[in-house]
């Protein structure tokens, strides 16, 4: 009796031994979510499919705050000697984590042929904030640009054209003056423009000296060019737009009350993320434009958003896992659900050559003009330590528009100051 | 008996390993860290003498912290002081709906300051936030004062004396409940008017209570910042930026943590001594019994 007891429980554990896989890999990986609604319940679901289809591996999604939380948490969790295998970050924060030594490149876990097809799957505007020296150290994931909303009512009261947006800032401004309303005491009650530029007010600047024809910093993250007269003339149009020309609130408007400020018509037309678009589609409550953030010399905006990055700090079986897990992540199925429930960019053509996305772009032809932009976007300002040097930019665009300094002598500044920085990494 | 001292010891253990590992341990370790460079993945900390203090100096931002916070705290420890008084004054007396009133003045302390940062900022929104729509009744221009450089750091210093203060009135209030009915019988037989009772017996008594008070709000007036990171992120132009603020975001963001030590280290002098000072000269002038 005792002994064929002994035997089945043998048996038992053989059994379980044999049903669970012995070399199941535990993948931890962080994401942080800035735009509202259902972003957090998608990648959730996503990994609990992957994870359905593939028994050999484990996947711990961890929701992790804003872009500078998770970035926070991963370099605090990985000087504890603790970091996640995976994370999506800004892509922006890429040379932060090569000086930090702390991520790995994509290389060196396909194949060249492999990889040149993968990392050649993606718009190669948005690749231009994922590699440097050669290597791929960012896959992107959540991806958008700036664009422009409009009131399309708001333009015919004005006796424009609701279906045409200003192609150029000399329009720009012109139409600006049409869509400016005031009140009988001279008080403004409707804005022509809003760029907000609280914050991070750098990457919507962006698309002012983009299309002045200024590149902010070089691929290698170690030079900035914030002094070029280029990106003066951009500087001193915005302040003009306030100052000046009035078409703008003065100071420092805000990014989070941008939407609102749309939909209540205090201004007519708005720059913001594509990210806001779904926001903006299910609550303005008129019609409403997207189009291109207008051209000057050229067009052209930057890119933003999050890039799965890779830590180095791994078993190599995890590390591999974890490439693999990105891959199906950015094939196009599934960037096609992600960019639709967010309104994120879906980084690849071949995502947007799906049914889904398709049926997607046809009922919200809006969604498509980000990806048409794309053509002439150019990397979001990206250096070595990161948030000091953009800071740099930051406090000089407050202090032009504050009138506390020239735009040529706030920026001549910033690139004193960023020089100091940057050539200890030359 | 000899051994007295090991129960002592024994007793005092558990405080003072909570109170070496996360303020003395911690607050040496900066101390020592301020003087070595910032470690980068690739490059290892060496000791750099006293080159993060001379780079503070330096540090037009961190200087321009400096001054936010001096006016800061000069506003926000009296103003909260002051109003707090007033409040308590006002609620110690037998009226109609005092609950009422005393709950209204200490809902602030509840809130956590990351709501209230996002009530205020609902307050102060341009054109449909709550000032302007009383404004607006009033005929008056729609306003940005969080947005421009000259006004920003009155909207967060209000925030925290509408926080400050309600916490406050509390230890006031308490305060005043203990000064004995019969002193003002006293001093109303000999003739002394409310304000000369207030000046000459009130305030004394309470003596001990605005002591505390104030160090509180010193501290406060360089501790709570978070509703900083809600509103303004410490712009524009760096003109809402107060110390801790920069501290975090040199530390926290840049990964600049060897300035970050230096600067906290002088924080930490800075107020050791004004504890130091208020204990020592001002105790002074305290009435305690």
């Amino acid at each position: 009796m005792a002994s064929h007891f002994l035997k089945s429980t043998l048996a038992a554990a053989l059994l379980s031994a044999i049903a669970v896989p012995a070399f199941a890999v535990d993948l931890q990986f962080y994401f942080p979510v800035s735009v509202g609604g259902k972003a957090a319940d998608t990648i959730q679901s996503l990994t609990e499919d992957y994870v359905k289809s593939h028994k050999d591996v484990t996947i711990d999604a961890i929701y992790a705050g804003s872009y500078t939380d998770a970035l926070t948490k991963a370099m605090t969790a990985a000087r504890g000697g603790n970091a996640p295998q995976l994370s999506v970050l800004l892509s922006t924060d890429m040379f932060t984590l090569i000086d930090q030594d702390l991520i790995q490149p994509f290389d060196d876990f396909v194949s060249a042929d492999e990889g040149k097809a993968w990392f050649g799957s993606f718009y190669p505007a948005f690749m231009l904030n994922s590699q440097t020296g050669g290597k791929t150290w960012g896959i992107p994931f959540q991806r958008s640009t700036p664009v422009m909303y409009w009131n399309k009512e708001a333009f015919k009261e004005a006796g424009l054209d609701p279906d045409k947006a200003p192609a150029t800032w000399e329009e720009m401004v012109e139409y600006g003056h049409k869509l400016t309303k005031k009140d009988a005491s001279g008080n403004v009650t409707q804005w022509g423009l809003r760029i907000p530029l609280d914050g991070f007010p750098y990457w919507l600047f962006q698309g002012l000296s983009t299309p002045a024809g200024a590149i902010l910093a070089n691929a290698d993250g170690n030079k900035t060019d914030f002094a070029n007269p280029k990106v003066v003339e951009a500087l001193t149009f915005l302040v003009k737009m306030a100052k000046e020309e009035k078409i703008m609130e003065e100071g420092v408007t805000a990014w989070s009350a941008t939407p609102k400020a749309f939909f209540e018509r205090e201004a007519a037309m708005i720059w913001t993320t594509t990210g806001n678009l779904t926001n903006i589609r299910t609550n303005a409550p008129f019609d409403f434009g997207v189009g291109f953030l207008p051209k000057h010399e050229r067009y052209g905006a930057p890119t933003g958003g999050g890039n799965f990055v890779l830590f180095k700090d791994a078993t190599e079986e995890q590390k591999k896992a974890a490439v693999q897990f990105v891959k199906w992540m950015t094939e196009p199925e599934q960037a096609a659900k992600w960019s639709i429930a967010t309104g994120y960019v879906a980084p690849s053509p071949a995502a947007w050559e799906t049914e889904a996305m398709k049926a997607y772009a046809k009922d919200v032809p809006q969604a498509a003009v980000a990806r048409d932009q794309l053509e002439y976007a150019v990397a979001e300002l990206s250096t070595y330590e990161n948030q000091k040097v953009t800071n740099f930019l930051n406090d000089a665009i407050h202090a032009a528009l504050a009138g506390e300094k020239t735009p040529e002598e706030a920026l001549k500044e910033a690139q004193e100051k960023a020089e100091r920085v940057l050539k200890n990494y030359r | 008996m000899k051994r007295d001292w090991i129960y002592a010891l024994l007793l005092l253990l558990p405080a003072m390993v909570l109170l070496m590992g996360f303020t003395h341990i911690p607050a040496i370790e900066t101390v020592i860290s301020s003087f070595f460079s910032t470690p980068h993945g690739r490059r290892p900390a060496h000791f750099v003498g006293l080159e993060n203090y001379r780079y503070l100096l330096e540090d037009d931002v961190f200087i321009r912290s400096c001054w936010n916070n001096l006016i800061y705290s000069a506003i926000t420890i009296p103003a909260s002081i002051i109003i707090a008084l007033v409040m308590a004054l006002f609620v110690h007396n037998r009226m109609a709906g005092l609950s009422f009133l005393r709950m209204a003045f200490f809902t602030p302390t509840v809130l956590p300051m990351i709501a209230v940062g996002n009530i205020w900022l609902f307050f102060y929104t341009p054109s449909f936030g709550l000032i302007d729509q009383i404004r607006g009744l009033f005929g008056l221009p729609a306003q940005n004062w969080m947005g421009s450089t000259d006004t920003v750091l009155y909207t967060v210093l209000v925030v925290a004396v509408w926080k400050n203060a309600g916490f406050f009135m509390i230890f006031y209030l308490a305060a005043l409940q203990t000064i004995p009915t019969q002193l003002r019988e006293a001093a109303s037989l000999e003739g002394a008017g409310r304000w000369t009772f207030f000046r000459r017996v009130t305030v004394p008594l309470i003596m001990p209570t605005t002591l505390f008070i104030m160090v509180n709000a010193i501290i406060n007036s360089v501790r709570l910042i978070d509703h900083i990171f809600i509103m303004t992120q410490g712009g524009p132009n760096n003109a809402s930026r107060l110390l801790l603020y920069h501290i975090y975001e040199v530390a926290f963001e840049y990964w600049d943590t060897a300035p970050a030590s230096a600067m906290t280290v002088v924080i930490l002098a800075v107020l050791s001594l004004l504890a130091i000072g208020q204990f020592f000269w001002l105790d002074r002038k305290v009435h305690y019994r």
